[in-house]
C-alpha cells in the first residue's frame, strides 16, 4: 500500500500560499536597473496606419526605449499559421493588437508614455461578429467537415424534425495572475526569461526566432502561474518577445506585467459560437440523422483556433450514439481579439450544442429530457462507434448516470419542481441531469510526450523535474507523489523544481488535461531507473536478490537488514553509481488522420454527470443554483482531495461561462467587459446551497496510465451545463413544458427575462389561434 | 480659517506613521498618491500581498487594519490597490506576512485554508486569508452565509469556493489548537477582559494619534509635486476645501482611487476627511438618521437597515466588505454616478443633504443635488457634510431591488426605489425612483402622478407603468440593454406591487426577503 500514491496531500505550496512566500513572476527580486514595459495599442478594429509618431512617447519622462516592428531582430510572429505579428506592421486587425512598446524606469513611466502616440488611421470596415464573417466568408482556416451515413435521408425519413439555432458566448479565463514576462540579458546575447506560461518550450523558440537566435541561446523558466486555464497556452509569447526585444535593446532586465484592463483586451479567449442544427428523431427521442453546424469567432488571427475547433467536432456528440451524422466547423475571422485555448478547448461548445439539441427534442415530445438523454446514450459493445470512427471502449455512463438519478433523487426532485412551479406564479424552478464524456490527449498527437529528470543528492533528498508547468492544478503535488510512492520516501524529502527549458527539453504545453498523464509517467519512468541502479547497487553490495530489496517510509530493506535511504544513496555515491536520471512517456494507441478528421485521437474518455436545480424570477430574469450533485470518474485518484477541487473548480467556472459572465463588445469593436468591475466570474455567494460533489468510487482507468487514474483538469468544466439546462427547464414552464424556450448562453438575467417573454409571446399567439379557432 | 492657518505656520508634520508588525513605521518623501499595494510591493518587498485588478474587484490585495473602536481594536480588510499610504497614518497595518506565531505556526486562517486544501493555484489566496483573519478577529460564529458575504469580494477562480468557505468555518475549530500569539485567538462577544496584545495594540494606536493636521507634499510621477492634508476639525477641513478649490476630497478613495490606477491622473492635492471626527457622526433620533461624510458603509448598514429592512439588503450586495469598509455612503451619493446604488432608495425615502462652505451651511433634497451626468449642484469650495434620512412612518412601504448580472459585488443594471403611503388601499402618497435608467438617478415623475390619490389595485397599474415608460430613455450598455432596463424597470414596479398588495407566493430569488 502507497503512503503517497492515492492520499489526499495538500498541494506542494500551500503552506507557501496561504503565507505569501509562493514565488510568482512579479515577486522575483529585480535586479539593479531593471526596467519596466508598456504596450501601444491599436484604438481601431480594422485600420492601416496612416502615420505614426513616437517622438512624444520617447520624450515622455522615464523612457528609456521605444521598440516597433522595425527594431525585432527575427521574425515578427508569435502564431501558428504566420498570421500573428509581435507588432502591427502597418496594419491593425482588433482594437488592443499591439503597435510599440516602450520600456521606462517604473511602471507608471511606461503606461503613462504609451498613451503619447500621435497615430493616425485610415479606417477599413470590421467585421465584428460571427455572421457578418459567415456572409463575407471571413475565416482563418478553412472550412472542416466530418460525416457518416447519410444524415439528409435520415432527418427527411424521420418521424420528427427540428431545426434551430443558438448562440453561445465566449468566456475569459480570469486567472488572478495577469500576464508576466521578464527578460534578463545574459553574456553573449543570451536571454533567460521569466515567463508565466503553460508552454515554456513554445516560449523559448518563439523568443529565439524573434531574436535571431536559436533555442540554445534562450532559457525560459516558470516556478507557477496564478492560474492558467488555457490562456497561458500560447498567449504568453506575446510578452516574452517584447521584453526579449527590449532587454536586448537597452541591456536591461525588463520586465512586463500587464495590467487587467489590458489582460483583458490584448489576450485571447474562450470562443464564442452560433450553432445551427437540423435534426430528425423517433417517437422516443432516438436521433436518426442530424447536421450541425459549428461556427465560431476565432478573432483576427489562427492562434489554437484549428484542434479548438476540431475539439468541438470530437465533442459533438457528447454521450451520444450519432448514426448519420454531418458536423460542420467554420472557423470565422473578425477584427476582435485573437482567441485562444480555454479549459475544455472547444469540446464545451460541441457538447453545448448536443444537449441542447436533445433537450428540445424532449421539449417537443414532452416527455423528462432525462430519458432523450437515456435513450441515446452509446451502447456498451454496441452503438459505441464516434462519427470520427472511434470506439468508445469505456463507457461508464450506464451505470454513472443511473446512480446519479438515485443520489439525486431525480425523479422525486422532478415532481416536488413541478409542484412547486404550480404554485409560484412569479419564480419558477428547473431540473436537469447532464452527462459529460470527454477525450484524453492532445488531438495533435506529436504532443503527448513527456520528459523528466530526477537527481538524488547524498542526503537522500530529490530533486524533480519534469516538463509539466504548475498552474494551481496540482500537478507538481502529482508527480511527486508519483515519484515518491517509486522511491519508497516521503513527499517532503522531494523538491518539485521549476519549469526549465535547460532541464527538460521540447516539453509539451501542460494542457488538454494530460499534465499528469504524461508527466507523472515520465517521472515514474526516471525514478524507476534510478531505484533500479540502487537496487543492482544493494544486489551487489549485500549479495542479496531483487525480491529481497524493499523501498518503504523512506528506508530501504535490503536481505535482513535496512537502512534509510539516505544512507543508501550515500553509499551508492561512495561506489561511483550515476544518480540522476531522466525519463521518458509517450502516450500509446493513439493516431488521428487530419485530413479525413478519422482515427483514434484519445487514448480513453473521461466522464462524468451533474444534477442541477435552479430558481429564476420571471419578473427580472435573475437565476440562483439551488442544488447540485455531480458524480465524477477521476479513474483510480492520484490524490482526491485534488481532483476534488478540480472538479469544483471547473464545475463554478463553467457555471459562470453559462451564466454571468458576459463579453460585451460596443459597435466600434471595443470589448467593454475587461476588468471584473464589468466582467463577473462566480463569488463564493453563488454557490449552491446545496453541493454534493463525488468522485466515482469504482473510476478505474481501463488503460495503463499512471496508477490507473484518469485526467481531470477539464472534463468537470462541462458538468456546468447542467446549470444551463436547469434554467432553460425553469424558463419551460412558462410554456407549460410544450413549448421550447429559445434560451442563448450566457443565460444572464436579461437573457432569461427575454426568452421568458417571448416564450409568454408564444403563449398568448398559440391561445388566441386556439380561440379562433374554436370561433 | 484661523486655527489652521495657525496650524500651518508651524512646521508641517511631514511623516505618515503606521503600525506594521507590531512597531512604528515612518514614510517620508513619498508621492501622497502612491498606493498601499505598491509601496508594499515595490517599496518593502512584501510581495505576499498581490496586485489581480488594481481596481478594488478581485480581493488578491487585500490586507487589514487595525483602528480604534472606542478603547478597542477593530479590524477591518480593505484593498490595498486603491488605498493611498497617507490615509494609513495613525492605524495598524497587518499584511500575510505577518500573521504566523512567533514560534512559527501558521494562524488559524492559514492553517484552515492549507488543511481544506482551499488553495491551487495560491494568487488569490493571500487576500483570502487576510478576509478570514479580519473575519476572525472581528465576529465569533459567522454562518454560512455571512462567510459568504465577508468573502465576496475576494475572487478565486480555481477551487469553487467551496473548500475556502470550509476553511472559513475550520480556523475557529483551529483556534484552540496555538497557543502564544494573541492575533491566533478569535473574536468573543461579551465582556471578555481586553487581552495584553490587544491593550499593546491600543496603546500603539494611541501612541501614533495625531491631533492637528497631516500636511505632505511629496514628488508626482511627472517631476512634480503632490499635495496632501488631513484636518482634524471639520473648521480646518472647511478652510483647506476654501484654500484649494481644486482639491480631491477623499474619503474611502473606492473610486477616486482607480483614477491614479487606471486612468494615470494626477491628484494634485489632496484633502482627506478620514479623520475629522465631525464628518464620522452618525446620529439616530426619533425622526431622522444622519450619516456623516466620514462614515463608511459598514458603518452605517447596519442602524440603517434597522430602520429599512430592503436598505439592509441593498448594502449586503453593496459592492464588497472591503469597499465597504472604507467608501462612505456620502462618497457614493457625491461621487454622482447614475449608478451607484444607494441613491435611488435614498432619493425615495427623501433624504436631504447638508453642504457646507466655509462657515455656511446649506440644506438640498437629494433629489435636487444631481443636474446632469455627473454633474451635482456643489459650488466652488463646497462639500457634502452629512446626509439625513427621515424615518419613515411605520406604515409606509418601502423597497428596493438591486439587478445586475450578480448578485454580490456587481453595479446594477436597474435598481429601483419605492416608497408608497397609503390612505386605506389609495395611494396618499408615492415616491418612485431609479438608477440606470437615466443620466443621473432619478425620480420617476409620471409614474408617481399616475398613482397619486388613486386606488392601490391591479386597475392602476396599467396606467402608472404606461406613464413610467415616459419618465426615462434608457441606454444600451454593457450590463443590459435599453430594452430590458425599460422592461425590468415596470416589472420592478410589478414586484413592489405585489409585495405591499397581500400577494403571498416568493418574489425573491435572493436575500433576506427570499
Amino acid at each position: 500500500m502507497s503512503e503517497t500514491v492515492g492520499k489526499p496531500l495538500p498541494h506542494e505550496s500551500a503552506e507557501l500560499h496561504v503565507t505569501g512566500d509562493a514565488r510568482y513572476t512579479d515577486d522575483i527580486p529585480e535586479p539593479k536597473g531593471t526596467l519596466h514595459a508598456a504596450l501601444g495599442t491599436s484604438e481601431r478594429p480594422h485600420a492601416r496606419i496612416a502615420s505614426i509618431d513616437l517622438e512624444p512617447v520617447r520624450r515622455a519622462p522615464g523612457v528609456v526605449a521605444v521598440v516597433t516592428a522595425a527594431d525585432i531582430p527575427g521574425v515578427n510572429d508569435i502564431g501558428v499559421n504566420g498570421d500573428d505579428p509581435i507588432f502591427a506592421d502597418g496594419l491593425v486587425e482588433y482594437i488592443g493588437h499591439t503597435i510599440f512598446a516602450v520600456a521606462a524606469d517604473t511602471v507608471e513611466h511606461a503606461r503613462r508614455a504609451v498613451k503619447l502616440a500621435e497615430i493616425e488611421y485610415e479606417e477599413l470596415e470590421p467585421i465584428l461578429d460571427i455572421d457578418t464573417a459567415l456572409e463575407r466568408q471571413s475565416f482563418v482556416l478553412p472550412t472542416n467537415q466530418v460525416s457518416r451515413g447519410n444524415p439528409r435521408k435520415a432527418i427527411e425519413g424521420a418521424d420528427h424534425r427540428l431545426r434551430g439555432r443558438v448562440r453561445l458566448g465566449g468566456q475569459d479565463q480570469f486567472y488572478l495572475e495577469g500576464h508576466i514576462a521578464f527578460a534578463i540579458p545574459r553574456e553573449g546575447g543570451d536571454l533567460l526569461v521569466y515567463s508565466s506560461s503553460q508552454h515554456p518550450g513554445e516560449v523559448q523558440l518563439v523568443v529565439a526566432h524573434a531574436m535571431a537566435k536559436e533555442a540554445k541561446d534562450v532559457v525560459v523558466e516558470c516556478r507557477r502561474m496564478g492560474g492558467g486555464f488555457g490562456g497561458k497556452e500560447t498567449q504568453p509569447a506575446l510578452f516574452a518577445c517584447v521584453t526579449s526585444i527590449l532587454a536586448t535593446r537597452t541591456g536591461c532586465a525588463v520586465k512586463l506585467r500587464l495590467d487587467r484592463d489590458d489582460d483583458m483586451t490584448i489576450t485571447g479567449k474562450r470562443h464564442g459560437y452560433r450553432i445551427d442544427y437540423d435534426v430528425g428523431f423517433d417517437d422516443q427521442g432516438e436521433i436518426q440523422g442530424i447536421e450541425l453546424e459549428f461556427s465560431s469567432r476565432c478573432g483576427m488571427s489562427a492562434d489554437l483556433s484549428g484542434p479548438v475547433n476540431d475539439r468541438t467536432m470530437f465533442h459533438a456528440d457528447n454521450a451520444y450514439y450519432l448514426d448519420n451524422v454531418s458536423i460542420v466547423s467554420h472557423r470565422c475571422k473578425t477584427n476582435t481579439v485573437s482567441n485562444t485555448a480555454f479549459r475544455g478547448f472547444g469540446g464545451p461548445q460541441g457538447m453545448f450544442g448536443i444537449e441542447y439539441v436533445i433537450d428540445e427534442i424532449a421539449r417537443y415530445l414532452n416527455v423528462d429530457p432525462l430519458d432523450v438523454r437515456k435513450q441515446n446514450f452509446y451502447g456498451v459493445g454496441e452503438r459505441d462507434v464516434t462519427p470520427y470512427q472511434m470506439r468508445v471502449e469505456d463507457n461508464v455512463l450506464p451505470e454513472l448516470v443511473p446512480e446519479l438519478e438515485r443520489s439525486s433523487d431525480y425523479r422525486q426532485r422532478r415532481q416536488e419542481v413541478d409542484a412547486y412551479n404550480a404554485d409560484s406564479e412569479y419564480l419558477k424552478r428547473g431540473l436537469a441531469l447532464t452527462p459529460v464524456k470527454f477525450g484524453i490527449s492532445f488531438t495533435a498527437t506529436h504532443y503527448n510526450q513527456a520528459g523528466a529528470l530526477i537527481h538524488l543528492y547524498t542526503d537522500g533528498t530529490v530533486l524533480l523535474n519534469h516538463g509539466g508547468t504548475e498552474m494551481g492544478q496540482g500537478l507538481f503535488t502529482k508527480v511527486a507523489q508519483v515519484t515518491a510512492h517509486e522511491l519508497g520516501i516521503g513527499i517532503d524529502q522531494i523538491r518539485c523544481t521549476a519549469s526549465d527549458t535547460s532541464k527538460v527539453p521540447n516539453a509539451s504545453a501542460t494542457a488538454a488535461s494530460s499534465g499528469s498523464d504524461l508527466n507523472g509517467m515520465a517521472a515514474q519512468a526516471a525514478a524507476r531507473t534510478l531505484r533500479e541502479r540502487l537496487t543492482r547497487f544493494a544486489m551487489e553490495e549485500h549479495d542479496v536478490g531483487e525480491d529481497e530489496i524493499v523501498f518503504r517510509d523512506g528506508r530501504v530493506q535490503v536481505g535482513d537488514q535496512t537502512m534509510t535511504f539516505a544512507e543508501l544513496v550515500k553509499a551508492a555515491y561512495t561506489a561511483r553509481i550515476s544518480l540522476s536520471a531522466t525519463g521518458f512517456y509517450r502516450t500509446p494507441k493513439i493516431h488521428y488522420d487530419r485530413s479525413t478528421m478519422t482515427g483514434r485521437p484519445f487514448y480513453y474518455f473521461a466522464y462524468g454527470a451533474a444534477c442541477s436545480e435552479v430558481a429564476i424570477d420571471l419578473l427580472t430574469g435573475e437565476s440562483r443554483v439551488l442544488r447540485v450533485d455531480i458524480l465524477h470518474d477521476v479513474g483510480q485518484s492520484l490524490n482526491p482531495a485534488i481532483d476534488l477541487g478540480q472538479v469544483e473548480g471547473g464545475f463554478v467556472q463553467g457555471m459562470g461561462w453559462l451564466t454571468t459572465e458576459e463579453l460585451w463588445w460596443n459597435p466600434g469593436g471595443q470589448l467593454m467587459t475587461h476588468a471584473p468591475s464589468t466582467y463577473k466570474i462566480p463569488v463564493a455567494g453563488d454557490l449552491p446551497e446545496v453541493f454534493n460533489v463525488n468522485l466515482l468510487p469504482t473510476g478505474r482507468n481501463n488503460e495503463p496510465t499512471i496508477h490507473r487514474s484518469k485526467a481531470v483538469g477539464e472534463p468537470p468544466f462541462m458538468l456546468a451545463i447542467s446549470v444551463f439546462h436547469a434554467i432553460k427547464d425553469a424558463v419551460a414552464s412558462v410554456g407549460e413544458h410544450r413549448l421550447s424556450p429559445r434560451l442563448d448562453a450566457p443565460a444572464t438575467p436579461e437573457k432569461i427575462l427575454e426568452a421568458v417573454e417571448a416564450l409568454r409571446r408564444r403563449m398568448s399567439e398559440e391561445h388566441e389561434r386556439a380561440s379562433h379557432g374554436a370561433v | 480659517m484661523i486655527a489652521s492657518q495657525e496650524r500651518r505656520d508651524r512646521a508641517p508634520d511631514d511623516a505618515i506613521r503606521f503600525v506594521l508588525d507590531g512597531e512604528v513605521h515612518t514614510v517620508r518623501g513619498i508621492d501622497p498618491n502612491t498606493t498601499l499595494l505598491d509601496y508594499l510591493r515595490e517599496d518593502l518587498r512584501r510581495t505576499g500581498t498581490k496586485e489581480g485588478c488594481a481596481e478594488g474587484d478581485c480581493g488578491a490585495c487585500t490586507v487589514v487594519v487595525a483602528e480604534l473602536d472606542g478603547d478597542r481594536p477593530r479590524f477591518r480588510a480593505i484593498n490595498s490597490c486603491i488605498k493611498f499610504v497617507p490615509t494609513l497614518d495613525g492605524k495598524e497595518l497587518f499584511t500575510v506576512e505577518g500573521l504566523r506565531a512567533e514560534n512559527g505556526a501558521l494562524h488559524p486562517a492559514q492553517q484552515a485554508m492549507v488543511d481544506c486544501h482551499a488553495s491551487q493555484c495560491g494568487f488569490c489566496t493571500p487576500g483570502f486569508v487576510m478576509s478570514l483573519f479580519a473575519l476572525f478577529r472581528s465576529e465569533s460564529a459567522p454562518s454560512v452565509d455571512r462567510i459568504n458575504d465577508v468573502l465576496a469580494g475576494n475572487l478565486c477562480r480555481c477551487t469553487g469556493y467551496r473548500p475556502i468557505v470550509a476553511a472559513a468555518q475550520q480556523m475557529y475549530r483551529q483556534a484552540g489548537e496555538t497557543d502564544g500569539d494573541w492575533l491566533h485567538q478569535p473574536f468573543s462577544n461579551g465582556d471578555r477582559e481586553i487581552s495584553p496584545g490587544e491593550t499593546e495594540l491600543v496603546a500603539r494606536l494611541r501612541g501614533i494619534r495625531r491631533d492637528g493636521t497631516l500636511a505632505l507634499t511629496g514628488p508626482s510621477v511627472d517631476g512634480g509635486t503632490h499635495s496632501y492634508f488631513a484636518p482634524t476639525n471639520v473648521a480646518d477641513m472647511a478652510a483647506l476645501v476654501r484654500e484649494h478649490p481644486d482639491a480631491y476630497l477623499l474619503a474611502g478613495g473606492t473610486d477616486i482611487g482607480l483614477w491614479v490606477t487606471k486612468a494615470h491622473r494626477d491628484l494634485d492635492t489632496i484633502i482627506y476627511l478620514g479623520n475629522v471626527p465631525e464628518l464620522q457622526q452618525l446620529r439616530v433620533t426619533d425622526t431622522d438618521i444622519e450619516v456623516g461624510a466620514g462614515v463608511t458603509v459598514t458603518d452605517c448598514q447596519d442602524v440603517i437597515a434597522e430602520h429599512f429592512e430592503d436598505l439592509g439588503e441593498l448594502f449586503r450586495r453593496f459592492a464588497s466588505p472591503p469597499i465597504r469598509n472604507a467608501a462612505t455612503l456620502v462618497g457614493n451619493i457625491a461621487n454622482g454616478s447614475p449608478i451607484g446604488d444607494s441613491m435611488p432608495a435614498l432619493i425615495c425615502l427623501g433624504a436631504t443633504l447638508r453642504l457646507r462652505a466655509g462657515e455656511k451651511t446649506r440644506e438640498l433634497p437629494l433629489e435636487d443635488f444631481y443636474l446632469a451626468y455627473q454633474k451635482t449642484a456643489l459650488a466652488e469650495g463646497e462639500f457634502v457634510e452629512s446626509v439625513t434620512i427621515p424615518l419613515t412612518p411605520a406604515d409606509r412601504h418601502f423597497r428596493t431591488y438591486k439587478i445586475s448580472k450578480r448578485f454580490d459585488q456587481d453595479i446594477s443594471a436597474v435598481c429601483g426605489a419605492f416608497c408608497l403611503e397609503l390612505d386605506g388601499s389609495t395611494c396618499r402618497s408615492v415616491r418612485i425612483a431609479y438608477g440606470g435608467m437615466a443620466a443621473i438617478p432619478q425620480r420617476a415623475s409620471q409614474c408617481e402622478a399616475a398613482l397619486e390619490g388613486k386606488e392601490w389595485s391591479d386597475a392602476t397599474l396599467p396606467d402608472a407603468l404606461a406613464a413610467l415608460e415616459h419618465d426615462y430613455t434608457p441606454i444600451d450598455d454593457m450590463r443590459a440593454s435599453a430594452g430590458y432596463r425599460r422592461m425590468v424597470a415596470h416589472n420592478l414596479l410589478r414586484k413592489f406591487f405585489l409585495e405591499t398588495s397581500g400577494y403571498d407566493g416568493e418574489t425573491r430569488v435572493v436575500g433576506q426577503r427570499r
